[in-house]
């Protein structure tokens, strides 16, 4: 059995093949590996992990809901109470296209709260309330005022999820009251009442948080980080964008059918705002006017601008100026559809790897449009590298960076091929219910991702305020980032309207006065 | 059909099919061995189609290990088994199965988005195709011709060679 040369070939001529690609493979597979590692060990960037909270223990905390509209029924779903028409909606959405937000709400941690009245002018929202809240030994109780419901003694905190105008009234109460308060964006409607709302809580023995619950998406988190490791230089330029196409983007919400002035407390709503008769249109699509919402630059806009005052901590830009118009829903509204507003921190920087003083300085831009639903990614521009920021991260080296012209030469970096991705659903699919929570999905503005699970950012949100209600702390968006949010749109609000530069003192603390005009007039006019 | 199969042209090509089916399952494997942060997790969970529950049912926190390293494992069995010509026809069953595997999680139906894909397809793919050819491999064994079993064969031929 003598093996020929021929044999070999025949029965060895697999073997060097099978050598080469295992060798080809290892290299490749390696050579990228230590490409990867060297880049993320320069980069240094740490995935943020969720907060480890203490428990909320003692007695259940007793919630007043204050507004149980749209936002409001999403706020009790995120503290774990849905009604029973929405259970009903999710179970056929699940049956008919896999949604899974009723099974991501069944799996929710429950909080240790209980709800324990309910304040909405409107009939049918209260009874709703009342109806699927209520247990046998816990009877939702309805209060016809929000005084009434603060002072009753039988609330520890309150939620509030009512019209803009809104907001400081019914804050400031509850803090006087030292009932704690968790109040949804924007978080005043005039410039006087911020003043006033931002004394309240610091006299206040209760907790103010404002519902920006993107504070608790891990990419913001992460964001921050890389921020503070100088990844991406000295950012010059933040862009920020809206786009929605659809009845609900441009809040032209639902008019339900047994509204009319027997159901619904029309004194009520108005509260400060003009004396008008009551209008069902007015009543359930109010982010349209200005007497009781803020349009673009309140409702949107203060999104854009806490995600990135998350991320940057740039506080209230020293000038502020925009334009727009009602250019795609002309449907009676005074508020705008179309907004582009630039912010200027003329003195913010995100830190320089070029010779001293040469950058300093930052503009955010913010681009809206209730006409077109287009997709645009939030982009920070440094010199060293651009970031895109939603829900996922990603960052690319820029061709002209100081700080990477090496590994850019020799070849380990190229400005097409991102260095950082960061994707913490790693590609969970989403079953997205309409285009506008896909939109606010797009941005992190509804849920993050802990260990490849989605949660629901607004549970998180508000278990970190019961957490510090029970056992102290801080918030992570207080009473501050409160008051840079909202004196920031109603900057916006005051550049559009007056179609001139706005201009904060950051000395003196105050939107620098314009002879012979009532800023807080301007802001509540209808144009 | 016997006759046909002693061709030295036709198991010439089938030959040549099997060392580039083997090839690109070995390397595919290979890739998949030396990067420690390959998972199939986003395939699986991104899977559509009739059996789709299925797939993502694989992506759970204890299975989903399971299946990276069950997946590159047979990946690399295949390579091996079709370059070098030994146990071929088991080699040709595993790749099937995972091909039909790989087919089913994003099938190329017309009534499915097609995410991340580089052609245009209407019920067959590359992955149907392969999965044919390893079924012409299957019904034309040729690792006596070329492979590991010539020398096990010719060893048996010289080994009965005295008898006779």
């Amino acid at each position: 059995m003598k093996w020929t040369r021929r044999d070999m070939l025949k029965g060895l001529g697999g073997l060097p093949i099978l050598g080469s690609i295992w060798w080809a493979g290892a290299a490749n597979a390696l050579v990228k590996s230590k490409d990867r590692s060297e880049i993320l060990e320069r980069l240094k960037i740490e995935p943020s992990l969720p907060n480890a909270l203490p428990e909320i223990g003692g007695d259940p905390i007793r919630i007043g809901i204050i507004g149980f509209g749209i936002r409001g029924e999403q706020l009790c779903r995120a503290l774990g109470f849905a009604t029973g028409e929405w259970l009903e909606m999710m179970k056929e959405e699940e049956r008919l296209n896999g949604n899974t937000q009723l099974k991501e709400f069944l799996e929710q941690e429950k909080l240790n709260l209980r709800i324990a009245g309910v304040c909405d002018i409107f009939d049918v929202r209260a009874e709703n309330a009342i109806a699927s809240f209520s247990t046998p030994d816990n009877k939702v109780k309805r209060y016809s005022t929000y005084q009434e419901m603060i002072r009753s003694g039988e609330v520890d905190a309150v939620i509030i999820a009512t019209p803009d105008h809104w907001h400081a009234p019914m804050s400031i109460e509850a803090l006087e009251n030292d009932v704690h308060v968790y109040v949804e964006k924007p978080m005043t409607h005039t410039i006087e009442e911020t003043y006033r709302l931002r004394d309240a809580a610091r006299n206040s023995k209760a907790h103010l948080m404002v519902g920006h619950q993107h504070r608790q998406t891990l990419s913001f988190k992460t964001a921050s980080d890389i921020i503070d490791k100088k990844v991406l230089g000295h950012v010059s330029v933040v862009q920020t964008f809206t786009n929605r196409n659809d009845d609900n983007g441009a809040w032209n919400y639902d008019i339900h059918e047994k509204a009319n002035e027997q159901t619904i407390d029309w004194q009520q709503f108005l509260g400060s705002a003009p004396q008008i008769p009551f209008n069902k249109n007015h009543f359930f699509r109010w982010r349209k006017w200005w007497a009781y919402g803020s349009g673009l630059s309140g409702d949107l806009l203060t999104h854009d601008y806490d995600r990135l005052n998350c991320v940057l901590n740039m506080g209230i830009p020293k000038y502020v100026t925009a334009s727009g118009g009602i250019y795609t829903h002309n449907d009676g509204r005074n508020v705008p559809d179309v907004l582009q507003v630039n912010m200027d921190f003329p003195d913010f920087s995100t830190g320089s790897t070029q010779a001293p003083g040469k950058e300093k300085g930052m503009t955010f831009t913010y681009n809206a449009t209730l006409g077109n639903g287009y997709n645009r990614p939030t982009i920070l521009m440094g010199h060293d590298a651009s970031m895109e920021l939603g829900n996922n991260l990603t960052i690319w080296p820029d061709r002209g960076s100081t700080k990477y012209a090496q590994l850019l030469e020799e070849g380990k970096m190229n400005p097409e091929t991102p260095i950082y991705h960061y994707n913490p659903g790693a590609n969970i699919p989403d079953a997205v219910s309409s285009a506008t929570s896909q939109y606010f999905a797009d941005k992190g503005l509804m849920w993050t991702y802990i260990d490849g699970v989605r949660v629901n950012s607004t549970y998180l949100h508000l278990r970190e305020w019961l957490s510090v209600i029970r056992n102290g702390g801080d918030l992570s968006c207080g009473i501050k980032e409160g008051f840079d949010e909202a004196i920031t749109a109603h900057m916006t609000g005051l550049a559009y309207k007056l179609g001139r530069r706005i201009e904060w003192d950051p000395l003196a603390e105050q939107i620098v006065p314009i002879e012979d005009i009532d800023l807080d007039e301007v802001l509540l006019t209808s144009t | 059909m016997t006759e046909l199969l002693q061709r030295e042209p036709l198991l010439k090509s089938v030959v040549f099919l099997r060392i580039l089916i083997g090839w690109h399952f070995l390397y595919e494997g290979v890739i998949k061995l030396f990067n420690p942060d390959w998972t199939a997790f986003g395939y699986l969970a991104t899977a559509q189609g009739p059996f789709r529950s299925l797939f993502i049912a694989l992506t759970g926190e204890g299975t989903i290990g399971w299946v990276d390293t069950l997946n590159t494992i047979t990946l690399i069995f295949i390579g091996i088994t079709l370059i070098l010509g030994i146990f071929e026809k088991w080699g040709a069953i595993a790749g099937m199965v995972l091909l039909l595997m790989y087919y089913f999680a994003h099938p190329p139906f017309p009534w499915l988005e097609q995410r991340n894909v580089e052609g245009s397809y209407w019920f067959v793919n590359k992955n149907l195709i392969e999965l044919a050819a390893l079924w012409v491999l299957y019904q034309i064994p040729t690792s006596s011709y070329f492979g590991l079993n010539y020398l096990l064969k010719r060893e048996h031929k010289t080994i009965k060679t005295p008898q006779s």
